[in-house]
C-alpha cells in the first residue's frame, strides 16, 4: 500500500497548481493505476522479450496463471492469516486503549508502563516469534496471534493516550463547573476527543497486524498460512506461486487498511456530512 | 448523578432563606498564592467583596492581577490558600455540586462534535433532564440569544461572536441565580461587543440573575454594572469599588445604547479610569464593608 501512496504523493508536489478538485480525485485515482500498469507492463517485457529466467522472475502473468490455480488454498491461508490479524488486532487495540485510560488517569501506571512501552516500540516484535511459537506448542496459532496482539498494542496505546491529554483545559473547567461525574467527563468529553487519535492508532495497527501475523509463521508453527505457504513454495523452487501467495498478502494487508480507513469514515464523517445540509 | 425531577434540586444544601436575604457571593479575606517553579505567586491578597443576589459586578484590573483567579475560586475551580468563600451561604464546593451558577469564558469553549443545540444542552444532559424538558429549555434558551435558525450548525460554521452566544446560553441552562463570565467578548470586534453588552443586559435583567464579571475594557464596565471592582496587580488587590450611579434608579433593562452617549456614562468612566491609573483616594463603596 505505501507503493501506491508514493506516486500520489509526488504527483501533489509536482503539480501544486491549477486543478480542479475533480482534476486533483482523478489524477490521484488513475496515477497509481498507471504506474502499476507500467511497472507490469516493464516487467513482462523483461520477462518475455528480453528472456530474463522465469526463475529468477517469474512473469505477471504466470504469478496470475498460479493465483487461479492455486486459489482454494490461497483463500484458506488469507483466512488463517487473516483470522489471526484480526483476534490480534482486536485484543490489542482494547489492550492498548484500556491501558492507556488508566495510565492517562493514574500517573503512576503512566510512568511505570512508559519504559516497557518504550521498549516494545523500539523492539521488533516479530523476533519473539520463535520464542512464543515454542512456548505454546508448534501446532497453535496463539504464538501468531499475541505476536499480532503486541504489535497492535503499541501504536494504539501510544495514540490513545496522546489523544487523552488532548482536552482543552476550558472543556475540563466546564466539566467540572457542570458537576460533572468522572464516567460523564469520559463518555462527553475525554473519548470524543481522543476519537481520531485511537482511530489513527488502530489504522496504524492494521497493518502492522498483517505483517507481523503472516512473518511469524515464517519462524515455525502450522502450516496453511499466507506466510508459511510462501516460504514452502520458495523453498520448493515454485516461485511463481511463492508470488501468487505474496500478491494475496498485499490484498490482506490492503483490506486491513480500507477496513479500518472505513470505520474511520463511518465513524468520523457523519457529522461532517450532516453539516453540509 | 441527580434525579431528573428538577435542575436545581439543591441536594445536600442547608435550607435557603428567601432570596434577597443571603447575597450571592461572599468573599472574606481571601490569598491565593501559586507554587510554580520558580517560586511563589501572590495572585491575590486579603480580597473582601460581596455581591448582592441579581447584582451585577465587574472586575476590571490590568492583566495579571488576579480577575480569573478570583473568578475561579468563586467557581470552585481553584481553592482559595486562605480566607473562606461563600456562594448564597453555601461552600463554594456545594454551590458548584448544586449548580448554583452559570459559567463562560474567554474561549467560547464549544465541544467542536456537537451541534449548537448539543452544546447548549450539555448540561442539562449532565444533569439528567428528561429529554422532552431539555428539548423545550434548548429552543427557549436559543431563542434568547437569537441563534433559533443555527441549533443544527456546528461550533466551526459560526462567527465568533455567534459562539460565544451559544456560551452565554449554555450558561443560562439550570437558569441559575449567578453568572460567572471571565472577559466572554474579549475576542470579539467592537460592534458585535456592543451588541451583546446590550443582549447580556436584557438578558440578566430577564433572570434576575447576579453576575460576576471579568473584564478589561472601562466602557464596558461602566454600561453593564451596578459596581465596578478595581483591582491592582502584584499582589492582587481590590484598589477601590466604584458604584455606577447609571443603574442606581433606573432598572437594569432601561439600559439602553443611548446610554453610551449620556453625560453621565462618561462621568463614571472617567471615575473609574482615574480609580485604575491609582491616583485617585480609596472610595467608599455603597455597602461599606468591601472597600479597603
Ligand atoms: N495556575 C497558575 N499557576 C501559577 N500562577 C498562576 C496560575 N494562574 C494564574 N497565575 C498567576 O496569578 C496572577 C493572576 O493571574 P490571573 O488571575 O489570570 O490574572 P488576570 O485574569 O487578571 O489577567 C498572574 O501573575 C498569573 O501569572
Ligand atoms: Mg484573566
Amino acid at each position: 500500500m505505501s507503493a501506491t501512496a508514493a506516486p500520489t504523493g509526488t504527483n501533489r508536489l509536482a503539480r501544486p497548481t491549477r486543478m480542479g478538485p475533480r482534476t486533483e480525485t482523478t489524477l490521484r485515482i488513475v496515477a497509481p493505476i498507471a504506474v502499476g500498469l507500467i511497472v507490469l507492463g516493464t516487467w513482462q517485457f523483461l520477462v518475455s522479450v528480453v528472456g530474463v529466467s522465469d526463475y529468477l522472475l517469474p512473469s505477471p502473468a504466470s504469478i496470475i496463471e498460479e493465483f487461479i490455480a492455486y486459489w482454494p488454498s490461497i483463500a484458506q491461508a488469507m483466512l488463517i492469516t487473516g483470522t489471526n490479524a484480526l483476534l490480534g488486532l482486536l485484543v490489542g487495540s482494547i489492550l492498548g486503549i484500556l491501558v492507556a485510560a488508566v495510565a492517562a488517569r493514574w500517573r503512576p501506571i503512566d510512568q511505570m508502563s512508559a519504559p516497557v512501552v518504550a521498549s516494545l516500540a523500539v523492539i521488533p516484535i516479530v523476533a519473539l516469534a520463535p520464542v512464543l511459537n515454542s512456548m505454546f506448542g508448534a501446532d497453535s496459532q496463539f504464538g501468531r496471534q499475541a505476536i499480532a496482539a503486541l504489535a497492535s498494542f503499541v501504536p494504539v496505546f501510544i495514540n490513545t493516550l496522546r489523544g487523552f491529554r488532548q482536552t482543552a483545559p476550558v472543556h475540563r473547567d466546564l466539566m467540572r463547573a457542570s458537576a460533572a461525574s468522572s464516567g460523564q467527563v469520559l463518555r462527553t468529553l475525554t473519548l470524543p476527543t481522543a476519537r481520531p487519535f485511537i482511530l489513527t492508532g488502530i489504522r496504524i495497527a492494521s497493518s502492522l497486524a498483517v505483517i507481523s501475523a503472516l512473518v511469524a509463521e515464517y519462524f515455525g508453527g502450522p502450516r496453511g498460512g499466507l506466510g508459511g505457504l510462501i516460504s514452502t513454495s520458495a523453498a520448493s523452487s515454485a516461485y511463481a506461486r511463492a508470488w501468487a501467495y505474496v500478491l494475496a498478502s498485499i490484498a490482506l494487508g490492503l483490506l486491513f487498511y480500507l477496513a479500518t480507513l472505513a470505520l474511520d469514515r463511518l465513524l468520523e464523517r457523519r457529522p461532517r456530512e450532516r453539516r453540509r445540509t | 448523578m441527580r434525579d431528573g425531577s428538577g435542575f436545581r434540586d439543591g441536594a445536600g444544601a442547608p435550607p435557603q432563606p428567601a432570596s434577597g436575604a443571603v447575597s450571592a457571593v461572599e468573599v472574606r479575606g481571601v490569598d491565593k498564592v501559586f507554587e510554580t517553579r520558580t517560586g511563589q505567586v501572590q495572585a491575590l491578597d486579603a480580597i473582601d467583596l460581596t455581591v448582592a443576589a441579581g447584582e451585577f459586578v465587574s472586575l476590571i484590573g490590568p492583566s495579571g492581577c488576579g480577575k480569573s483567579t478570583l473568578m475561579r475560586l468563586i467557581a470552585d475551580l481553584d481553592d482559595p490558600s486562605s480566607g473562606t468563600l461563600t456562594v448564597f451561604g453555601k461552600t463554594a464546593r456545594h454551590a458548584r455540586l448544586d449548580q448554583e451558577y452559570g459559567i463562560a469564558f474567554q474561549s467560547a469553549g464549544l465541544l467542536p462534535w456537537r451541534t449548537v443545540a448539543g452544546n447548549v444542552a450539555l448540561p442539562l444532559e449532565l444533569h439528567g433532564a428528561p429529554s422532552a424538558a431539555r428539548s423545550a429549555r434548548v429552543a427557549e434558551l436559543l431563542d434568547m440569544v437569537g441563534l433559533t435558525d443555527f441549533a443544527d450548525r456546528y461550533p466551526d460554521q459560526l462567527s465568533g461572536g455567534m459562539q460565544q452566544r451559544v456560551a452565554i446560553a449554555r450558561s443560562l441552562a439550570e437558569q441559575p441565580r449567578l453568572l460567572l463570565m471571565d472577559e466572554p467578548f474579549g475576542a470579539l470586534d467592537e460592534m458585535t461587543r456592543e451588541k451583546m453588552q446590550s443582549d447580556l443586559v436584557r438578558i440578566s435583567a430577564e433572570t434576575g440573575a447576579a453576575v460576576v464579571f471579568v473584564t478589561h475594557s472601562i466602557p464596558e464596565a461602566v454600561f453593564l454594572s451596578d459596581r465596578v471592582v478595581v483591582m491592582s496587580p502584584r499582589p492582587g488587590r481590590i484598589r477601590e469599588i466604584v458604584p455606577m450611579r447609571l443603574g442606581a434608579d433606573a432598572k437594569r433593562a432601561a439600559r439602553t445604547d443611548e446610554l453610551r452617549e449620556e453625560r453621565a456614562f462618561f462621568d463614571m468612566v472617567t471615575a473609574v479610569r482615574e480609580a485604575l491609573h491609582g491616583g485617585a483616594p480609596v472610595g467608599t463603596g455603597p455597602r461599606g464593608m468591601e472597600t479597603r
